[in-house]
């Protein structure tokens, strides 16, 4: 008897679930499908879930905006900046978590609160300093950016990481005489592969999708792809097909990347402190 | 390691991180005490607390301040509750679990910017939306979400986006719980309820810690929703610290009550998070 009362409930739960994760997930199912109807049917009452699919919006937004110029700008600007923050925190980290001091644990906090400075907060002399050096719609002034914004992350990110191998093996090759690069390139990393790729994952997700700086600091020439969606947000006539469509293209490669990177991100959204 | 090597390998992130904080705020304090239009540079000099007040005595600034703490507060609140409902949910397998663990985290890939105008326009559009769509159909009357309900609109657009975040760190928490512990509750005769309040939410202290802090860190400055769909209002009904500064400076191109602004956000947001950093730093650290 208990065990029959145990299933239903069972059943149940699972029935909600499924409900719940379609209704949650549908706003983005209809984005897609959206995307692939005629700016008619986008519109139509009752909305359409059956119709012959088209894929002109796709063609269309490239043709009218340039898409894969703006797609170039986030892909450049989103791993440069990974790369560049990459070698700025790989040292910081191994000298956090090898050799510690005193100042270990206030250095970290305080780097942790530069991300406490609201973006808006320094607008102004961000704007003033790009424009100064003419790095205004730049990619560089973006990359820049972005790997200052998501620095203090990777840092105790790898910090997480680099604190779990075990300090034994380091000085075995310490004591044979490897340099401080030797050991970060032929121990470390080889060891923390796996953080440092959700740590560089996490900085690409978080730059791909930056919408403040990019907006405020693009133009025509380095503007990304969030900069080109808010583009969008003048209504022209029937659009929204097309909207969907530039949405698609804009999220697609960042949620496939996500689904991919949903357990390691954890990790570095939490500095490793939620196992 | 010699202290030399340490202070070579640390100096990079330092000094950047350092240029990164002081040269900026510094800049953003001094120009607050100037009189600095874009449009007419040449007008440049001191003018005291002249911009202090001019951004204090703004009529958006309190109605800005609240919606900001109101944006903050809801969005963080119901998305701990929804996130530790459906980890709950998701914590014994099921077949198809992993799908539905991806559809549910999706949202949070979204581009900001995405999200707010696919939400504007598929969703909540008063003509063509499909709220509007549901509405008509139970025979209820169609409200103009933007319109009527600007800062609502916004706050379940974050939250829509927010909570797969609050979902995934929950769930990864919930696999580390004492299964031990919840099968000697069953022995004895813990009933669903009892074993969620004294065994899953103390579990969960500390990752609710972090939810609360990264996300007030994110929605304290939240902007690019205000910006593609309400632009802050009707009036000012959506407009928050961030977007307000951003009109002073964007708009109405005065960087020094931009400034002043700037100085503003900075201190509301350490008010806010001083006390958060601290107790979440300690847990952070072990």
């Amino acid at each position: 008897m208990s065990k029959l009362d145990f299933k239903n409930f069972f059943d149940l739960r699972v029935t909600i679930i499924w409900i719940i994760t379609l209704v949650y997930f549908f706003p983005i199912f209809w984005m897609f499908l959206t995307s692939i109807k005629t700016e008619m049917q986008s519109i139509s009452i009752p909305p359409l879930l059956f119709f012959e699919p088209t894929l002109e919006n796709f063609f269309i937004v490239q043709e009218r905006t340039n898409y894969l110029k703006y797609a170039f700008n986030s892909i450049v600007t989103s791993v440069c900046s990974t790369i560049l923050g990459l070698l700025i925190a790989i040292p910081a980290a191994y000298s956090f978590a090898f050799a510690p001091s005193k100042y270990t644990r206030d250095i970290l906090l305080w780097m942790l609160s530069t991300k406490m400075m609201p973006a808006v907060g320094v607008l102004m002399p961000i704007y003033l300093i790009t424009q100064k050096l003419g790095l205004l719609d730049t990619q560089l002034a973006l990359i820049i950016i972005f790997a200052m914004m998501n620095l203090p992350i990777m840092i105790w990110m790898l910090f997480s990481y680099f604190r779990e191998i075990p300090k034994e093996i380091l000085e075995a090759v310490r004591i044979d005489g490897a340099s401080t690069y030797q050991q970060i390139r032929n121990i470390v990393l080889p060891l923390s592969w796996g953080g440092l790729t959700s740590t560089a994952l996490l900085s690409i997700v978080l730059s791909w999708n930056e919408a403040f700086w990019s907006i405020n600091l693009t133009a025509d020439d380095a503007g990304t792809l969030t900069a080109l969606v808010a583009s969008f947000s003048k209504p022209e006539g029937l659009y929204w097909a097309k909207l969907s469509a530039v949405s698609v293209m804009s999220c697609g490669p960042i949620i496939v990347l996500g689904w991919f990177t949903q357990k390691q991100l954890v990790r570095g959204l939490t500095f490793g402190a939620v196992k | 390691m010699s202290n030399l090597t340490r202070r070579l390998l640390l100096t990079p992130s330092v000094i950047s991180l350092l240029l990164w904080m002081i040269v900026p705020l510094g800049m953003t304090l001094y120009f607050s005490f100037m009189r600095y239009n874009l449009l007419y540079p040449e007008r440049f000099g001191f003018t005291g607390l002249l911009n202090y007040e001019f951004f204090l005595t703004d009529p958006a600034i309190w109605p800005s301040v609240l919606n900001t703490l109101l944006l903050v507060g809801f969005v963080v609140i119901i998305t701990c509750i929804l996130g530790i409902t459906f980890a709950v949910l998701l914590q014994s397998p099921f077949r198809g679990r992993g799908i539905a663990r991806v559809m549910l985290i999706s949202p949070f890939f979204i581009m900001p910017t995405v999200n707010a105008l696919i939400w504007e326009n598929l969703f909540l559009n008063p003509v063509y939306g499909l709220f509007a769509f549901i509405s008509t159909s139970l025979g209820l009357p169609v409200i103009e979400w933007l319109s009527e309900l600007p800062l609502f609109s916004i706050i379940m657009m974050v939250t829509w986006q927010w909570t797969p975040f609050a979902l995934l760190i929950f769930m990864t928490s919930l696999q580390s719980i004492d299964k031990e512990q919840i099968e000697a509750a069953e022995i004895d005769g813990a009933s669903e309820w009892n074993k969620f309040v004294y065994l899953t939410i103390p579990h969960l202290l500390r990752p609710i810690a972090i939810v609360v802090m990264i996300q007030t860190i994110f929605h304290l400055s939240l902007f690019a929703e205000i910006f593609v769909t309400t632009s802050g209002g009707p009036g000012y009904q959506s407009t928050n610290v961030a977007f307000l500064i951003f009109a002073q400076a964007l708009m109405q191109f005065d960087a020094g009550i931009a400034s002043a602004g700037g100085v503003f956000a900075i201190i509301l947001a350490n008010v806010v998070a001083i006390f958060l950093i601290r107790q979440v730093g300690k847990s952070l650290m072990l």
